[in-house]
């Protein structure tokens, strides 16, 4: 066995991916926006890469392509000349500038450098064209992909967002979720007559219709207008139990324009989305729309029919950490023992979240382990012996390998389709992931049984 | 609306038959152009992945690793350590005190862990900066372990992947001369630039084995470390593809006086001609003989039933936008034989000669253009009004997007596509696609009948 404490030097099949990758999919979903890496070309290519092969449709990712002259001597003309470019070329209306492990070690002073360029640009006669540009610290050296997602919407915010009047909307923050989810969302919002501002917004700009005309940007994403209103919202939802104990966007709406913050957990099972209807019946001042109310019967009837196929089974769930805590609470719901909760993220707050959404209903608390890879994880389900796995594609040999099913859930979704249109959240989601789960269970113990028996 | 083409690209875009052909390459891509180019890392990565007993581990932060994490169909027929995804997962800490010691340690630990034949270490962006020793550390692994541990030196933002090749190349080399020649038949080979995508450099050693040959090393599909060190035994070497092992090749004639044939394995003139003039090289009428009837077999069973799909394929107009130029040409070729127009061909890395041979090969009005961007293409693609445009992943939503037919040929297809078997599997793959009742409906279609 193992010694956790001492873990091992190397890394085998990362469990997370690098940090400007996460904000390249939080600005992906704002209106009019174009992703940038300040770095050498290569980076943006792989993610680019990577992001398509899930959402299937186009992800471009500008960037400033520095060579070995400008790692020497500094990136700042290749980023002004990039930012250029990118303004007039593609008619962007906000630049949303990452900065890249190169960047940050060469030492390259970004926002200084975006300052530089609005001056410059305000010499010239370009000034009223001049996009938004919104800055962020990526450096994957420090922080994964969901650091990277979180950072940016954080800077989004403190760099647009403006006081003034009050409004009636409410902003939501949902953290990294599928397009489907966000247009859940929408939906929820909408039945409670709720003017909802989401950031980000991914729901068309990652899965948009078939086009006549190639759009340079696609259709879209969170409004600037409504981006540069949000200190003027009623309330704030943040979505991510992991991430309150730092300072994320939501509190820092809260403490600089007083916009009241109310953190939740992602809303993934059961009791878990209770607590976000709960939030909304309050801010609506109305009871949950007879619809939803019906979702959340048909599901608890689908927990009661389908208790026996999943009591007792054994659980491995890995990724990221917010979205293992959500069906961590979900699986515990439903009588499934999880038994590993993994992640490559260390945010430091991993169990004391999944403590707080399984403690009441779970007899022997899962292990949860932060800053795994796969081959960690390996050798804990070679002891655990589960009887499925759930998370991403990227574990799939190991579920092939250990013989067990793996039920699909967040990013990335590299070996099946429809990733992008995934319903994780609320208590539509919960019901699909339900009958995800306990038909793999039965298709397992289907192909398993020399029977073949047709009723099951 | 402004013009689709940045003004400083307009020298890397030609239509032929407009003016003298003169296209500007290989340049540094532009800043803010979104080019599908990738970095040093990624062409040294692509050239040695397929090296299954050999260990992979990419010393950076650990983006470089998980992006490269077993995306390609380069398949093993034996070990196949080359699928897991090695890092030293740089740390802030690693970056400001150097990475060293946490490479050797990793080092260790990973080839204990799995006893590899030889090991790789992949040099990115953040070591060329923070000037980690990578030769040092690995000649002391290497003392430590008793195995050839090999600095590759792909610092990412060192130039395009072309350069990557070339520090591929570098670091194979290094291995080339160590193993045992004797019982190497003198009708012998290595087969330089087949990565084994989809099994293919099965079907092309089958080819080789009804000939009479004996081939020493892969290179580097189905790789083995061991064959690489004999690889020196060899007569000839077969280079497939331009950019990705020539550099290897040159080496090896240099050092050792192996020649070597430039080959494409790539459509049915392609495939013939490759084997023809191995056998031409060997210069043995019974080889000959060989290679002949074996090029008649395949043919007789090819030619019926690519006659059918070419009924169907004629005049329908095709775009290729690929890595290597090489790749271009047989694109085209093969487009030919199946009746179809080519309308654009570009490649991320060709050289002028490159250029200059596409241009040779194509029609009047043909695009021609280097280190394209999604904005260039679409409006090409809709410009050409293509029915099926050849590209790597990153273009396939681009495609897609606009309702036009897309093919993968790329390192992450899963489809031979290699001899005359492939082929055919490519003209399936086409017909399928071209043929396929979706595009009609798409609404570039719609609004053309309205
Ligand atoms: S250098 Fe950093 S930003 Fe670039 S791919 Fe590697 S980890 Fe990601
Ligand atoms: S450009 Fe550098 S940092 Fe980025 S993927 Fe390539 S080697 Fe890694």
């Amino acid at each position: 066995m193992k010694d956790h404490n001492a873990p091992y030097t190397s890394t085998t099949n990362a469990c997370k991916l690098c940090k400007p990758l996460g904000a390249c999919l939080a600005f992906r979903g704002i209106e009019g926006a174009i992703p940038f890496l300040h770095g050498s070309q290569g980076c943006a290519t792989y993610m680019r890469r990577y992001i398509i092969s899930h959402f299937r449709e186009p992800m471009d990712i500008a960037s400033s392509s520095l060579g070995e002259k400008q790692a020497v001597y500094g990136g700042g003309p290749n980023l002004k000349q990039g930012l250029k470019n990118v303004q007039s070329k593609y008619g962007a209306r906000l630049i949303g500038v990452a900065t890249t492990c190169l960047t940050e070690t060469i030492g390259d002073d970004v926002p200084l450098l975006v300052r530089e360029f609005r001056r410059e640009m305000a010499g010239g006669n370009g000034h009223e064209d001049l996009p938004a540009l919104v800055t962020v610290s990526t450096p994957s050296f420090s922080g994964t992909h969901m650091e990277g997602f979180q950072a940016a919407i954080k800077s989004v915010v403190e760099q647009m967002a403006a006081g003034g009047p009050a409004t009636e909307a409410v902003n939501l923050l949902p953290g990294f979720v599928s397009p489907a989810d966000i247009r859940y969302l929408k939906e929820v919002l909408a039945d409670f007559d709720l003017t909802g501002i989401i950031l980000p917004d991914i729901s068309e700009t990652l899965d948009g219709p078939a086009q006549d005309d190639y759009e340079k940007i696609p259709a879209g994403g969170t409004p600037l207008k409504d981006i540069r209103a949000m200190g003027r919202a009623r309330a704030t939802i943040e979505l991510g139990r992991t991430l309150f104990p730092q300072e994320t966007a939501g509190r820092f709406l809260e403490n600089r324009f007083g916009v009241p913050w109310r953190p939740l957990g992602v809303p993934i099972g059961l009791r878990e989305t209770d607590r976000f209807f709960q939030v909304l019946e309050e801010l609506a001042g109305c009871a949950t729309p007879p619809r939803h109310d019906l979702e959340r019967g048909r599901l608890l009837d689908a927990m009661v029919d389908g208790h026996k196929y999943v009591f007792g089974k054994k659980a491995v769930v890995y990724g990221e950490e917010d979205l293992v805590v959500g069906l961590t609470a979900f699986l515990s719901e439903i009588g499934v023992r999880p038994v590993l909760c993994a992640s490559g993220g260390h945010s430091g707050n991993f169990g004391e979240a999944i403590a707080a959404v399984t403690q009441d209903l779970l007899a022997e608390p899962p292990l949860v382990r932060e800053g795994m890879d796969f081959y960690e994880i390996a050798e804990e389900v070679e002891a655990l012996a589960p009887d499925l796995l759930i998370g991403h594609s990227k574990g799939y040999h190991l579920a092939r390998k250990w013989g067990a099913p793996l039920i699909r859930v967040g990013f990335p979704i590299h070996d099946r389709f429809g990733g992008q249109r995934i319903l994780h959240l609320g208590y539509r989601g919960a019901q699909s992931i339900l009958d995800r789960i306990i038909n793999a269970i039965l298709e397992k113990k289907q192909q398993d049984s020399p029977v073949g028996y047709g009723y099951l | 609306m402004e013009p689709v083409i940045f003004e400083e690209r307009q020298t890397q875009i030609h239509r032929k038959g407009t003016q003298p052909f003169d296209l500007a390459c290989n340049k540094d891509s532009l800043a803010g152009a979104v080019s599908q180019r990738a970095c040093v890392f990624c062409g040294s990565r692509v050239v040695l992945y397929p090296i299954a007993d050999a260990l992979h581990l990419v010393h950076g932060p650990i983006g470089c690793a998980a992006y490269t994490w077993d995306i390609r169909g380069a398949l093993s027929s034996g070990p196949e350590l080359h699928r897991l995804s090695f890092s030293t997962d740089l740390q802030e800490r690693d970056v400001i005190f150097g990475g060293e010691k946490k490479l050797y340690r990793a080092l260790m630990e990973l080839i204990e862990r799995h006893s590899p034949k030889a090991a790789f270490v992949y040099s990115t962006c953040i070591v060329g900066l923070i000037g980690d020793d990578l030769e040092g550390v690995c000649k002391k692994v290497s003392k430590k372990k008793g195995i050839p541990v090999l600095p590759v030196q792909s610092e990412g933002f060192k130039g395009n992947k072309r350069a990557g090749y070339h520090a591929a190349c570098q670091a194979m080399f290094r291995l080339v001369g160590a193993g045992d020649t004797t019982g190497i038949s003198k009708k012998s080979l290595n087969i330089l630039g087949d990565f084994n995508l989809a099994g293919e450099i099965w079907i092309i050693r089958e080819y080789f084995k009804r000939m009479g040959i004996e081939v020493v090393a892969n290179i580097t599909g189905d790789g083995r470390v061991d064959d690489l060190r004999r690889a020196h035994g060899a007569a000839l070497n077969v280079v497939q593809c331009s950019g990705a092992t020539m550099d290897l090749a040159l080496m090896m004639e240099e050092v050792y006086g192996i020649p070597h044939l430039r080959v494409s394995y790539f459509g049915v003139e392609g495939m013939a001609e490759s084997l023809y003039s191995v056998a031409r090289f060997f210069d043995d009428p019974e080889m000959m003989a060989r290679t002949r009837e074996l090029v008649r077999e395949e043919l007789a069973e090819l030619y019926p039933r690519l006659q059918e799909f070419r009924r169907a394929l004629t005049g329908k107009k095709a775009a290729i936008y690929v890595g290597g130029a090489f790749k271009a040409f047989s694109l085209v070729k093969a487009f030919r034989l199946l009746g179809m127009e080519v309308v654009l061909v570009g490649s991320q890395t060709g050289t002028p000669a490159d250029y200059q041979e596409l241009h040779d090969i194509t029609d009047e009005g043909t695009i021609i253009v280097d280190d394209s961007n999604p904005l260039e293409l679409s409006s090409f693609l809709k410009e050409k009004d293509v029915d099926i445009f050849v590209g790597g992943v990153k273009e396939r939503p681009i495609a897609y997007k606009l309702g036009v037919g897309f093919c993968d040929h790329n390192h992450e297809r899963k489809e031979a596509l290699e001899g005359f078997v492939g082929m055919l599997n490519f003209a399936q793959e086409v017909y399928n696609t071209v043929m396929s009742p979706v595009w009609q409906f798409v609404p570039r279609k719609v609004r053309k009948a309205a």
